[in-house]
């Protein structure tokens, strides 16, 4: 299959069961809740080695929040809700309650919930106060700014992690270019997060290594420099330079959404080759075929 | 499909009518609610002797029409579905409710929504003293739920209350959130004389200045962001609160120092 002369190969990019919950920080301004945003989401790239993936969804107008403030949506992923749960308590508590002015709300309505504002009140050192509005409770936390206002509990669900596409090219400078715009094409869609830096990743990983203490090491069938002596090499010839956008959302059609955008995306801005990553399809509970997702609507 | 009660004949002493909850009424026939028994005065009698029972035109669960202003202890009780009242009510409405949503487009007298657990209650009109209020001999009042009352109100607003939300849109009385244990009491007009009175938690806001007992002492001004949530919430209920009210600053008192000394009053700065 070719989208102009990109070329799409037949394969599929293999995607986890993972669990979800959406942050909406409120603050005085973009800037404060950007900032908080940035830094609850930052160094949450891989479940591998940040025990988590997370990312901004997008920014929020004052008639989108709870409060009236402007802020911004972040989607925070782990391999259950309780690993969930505790990655929220403490980028929550070390991130967001420590920004000026922030408020911290669920973002989520779910069936199960976990726990967060509840817990991160005890900063309050028994100064905290609780307030319940409907069904929904919220702690108020005194803080030197004021009080850091948080919801007791946050929703999660069932999501989907490591949908990914590899965009192949003829150099760095192609590569970007092409990811850039697979990366703007696939914000666009609600319910997503990239959660690599700028929402690229260079060293795509394998599962496993020769070296016992790594579960992951490099995917030397797309590293440039190894094709002709890593014995799998995909890097067909002409290609110099390849970039990962690992995908994680909500529900498994907000994946394949962002996955067919930001590859057809790509393949207009220079792309030679569109592939995916995947164990053999013997990990993970999704294989997202590309020729499959390609065909689709994009309201699929 | 609802059922509608129109008040044929009005009591000539208090009645005593926790039948009018749709709880009570769920299932039975229109002759059959006719038939419910009723306290009149000292005597028993058949909802039917005062009522025309008919279905209901209207989304409600129950809707009943008529000056019921000696008609006690409406929606007492209920645990789910929706009371209309096209008049006034009497004493006691929605006492001990736990969920479900009563609406009086009229005023209402004392005791609205004591001991009150869930649901709302919401009176287009005035109401009377001890909104939302624990009994005489009773340690805590209101326990959650939300009491919206668009007109006035009178003394003792949430004497006792541990949970909830009672919102005045007018003025009330003395004693606002007398004996407070948390929860939250909105008054958008003026407060009466000893707000929070030996309250342990809450808050009581007030968008006027008021006289503040010298037992709470000040301790700054803040935009407290739930109030926000709070009050764009009572402006969905038609409740006239202003843009700057949601996003301008309150003077904030700690008391009552005679107790805990946790509670907060938030007076809206002008």
């Amino acid at each position: 299959m070719h989208v102009g002369k990109t070329e799409i190969v037949d394969t599929f990019a293999e995607a986890f069961e993972m669990w979800a919950a959406r942050v909406v920080i409120t603050a005085d301004s973009d800037k404060w809740a950007m900032a908080a945003a940035r830094s609850m989401t930052g160094f949450a790239t891989s479940v591998i080695g940040c025990k988590c993936e997370a990312g901004i969804e997008r920014t929020l107008g004052g008639d989108e929040t709870p409060d009236g403030r402007p802020g911004v949506a972040c989607l925070l992923f782990a391999m259950d809700a309780a690993g969930v749960g505790k990655r929220l308590v403490e980028r929550i508590g070390q991130s967001v309650m420590t920004c000026p002015s922030t408020a911290c709300f669920n973002g989520l309505e779910a069936e199960k919930t976990v726990v967060v504002g509840g817990k991160l009140r005890f900063f309050g050192d028994g100064y905290q106060m609780s307030k319940r509005l409907g069904a929904r409770r919220f702690w108020r936390v005194p803080v030197m700014d004021g009080e850091f206002l948080v919801d007791d509990r946050f929703g999660v669900q069932p999501a989907v992690g490591g949908g990914n596409i590899l965009i192949l090219a003829a150099d760095r400078t192609a590569v970007l270019a092409a990811a850039g715009a697979a990366v703007a094409a696939m914000r666009e869609v609600p319910g997503v997060i990239l959660p690599f830096p700028d929402g690229v990743v260079r060293s795509g990983s394998k599962v496993g290594s020769r070296y016992k203490a790594l579960m992951a090491s490099t995917n030397d069938a797309y590293c440039p420099t190894l094709r002709g002596y890593a014995p799998d090499s995909r890097v067909p010839e002409g290609v110099h330079a390849v970039a990962e956008v690992v995908i994680d959302g909500l529900d498994l059609a907000a994946v394949e959404k962002a996955t067919r955008r930001g590859a057809r995306a790509a393949a207009g801005a220079g792309a030679v080759q569109i592939a995916a990553g995947n164990y053999g399809g013997n990990l993970g509970k999704y294989k997202i075929g590309l020729h499959a997702v390609m065909d689709g609507a994009d309201g699929s | 499909m609802g059922l509608e009660l129109t008040l044929r004949n009005a009591p000539d002493v208090p009645l005593e009518a926790e039948v009018l909850s749709p709880d009570r009424v769920a299932g039975l026939s229109e002759s059959d609610v006719a038939k419910l028994v009723v306290q009149h005065g000292n005597q028993q009698a058949e909802l039917g002797e005062f009522f025309d029972v008919a279905a209901g035109a209207g989304g409600a669960d129950l809707q009943l029409i008529g000056n019921l202003s000696a008609v006690k202890m409406i929606g007492a009780g209920m645990t789910r579905g929706t009371v209309l009242v096209d008049g006034n009510v009497g004493l006691h409405l929605g006492h001990g409710m736990s969920g479900g949503e009563i609406t009086v487009d009229g005023n209402a007298d004392d005791w609205v929504g004591p001991e009150m657990s869930g649901g709302r209650i919401i009176v287009k009109g005035n109401a009377g003293h001890t909104v939302g209020a624990a009994y005489r001999g009773s340690r805590i009042g209101m326990r959650g739920g939300e009491i919206i009352v668009h007109g006035n109100a009178g003394n003792e607003v949430g004497n006792a209350m541990r949970n909830g939300l009672i919102a005045i849109g007018g003025d009330c009385g003395d004693f606002a959130g007398v004996n407070m244990l948390a929860g939250t009491i909105i008054v958008l007009g003026q407060l009466g004389l000893r707000g929070g009175a030996g309250m342990k938690r809450g808050s009581i806001v007030c968008m006027n200045d008021a006289t503040v007992l010298p037992t709470f002492s000040y301790a700054c001004a803040i935009d407290p962001v739930y109030l926000r949530l709070y009050l764009s919430h009572l402006r969905s209920f038609g409740l006239h609160v202003r843009d700057d009210q949601i996003t301008g600053r309150y003077h904030r008192w700690s008391g009552d120092s005679v107790e805990l000394n946790r509670g907060e009053l938030l007076l809206f700065e002008q």
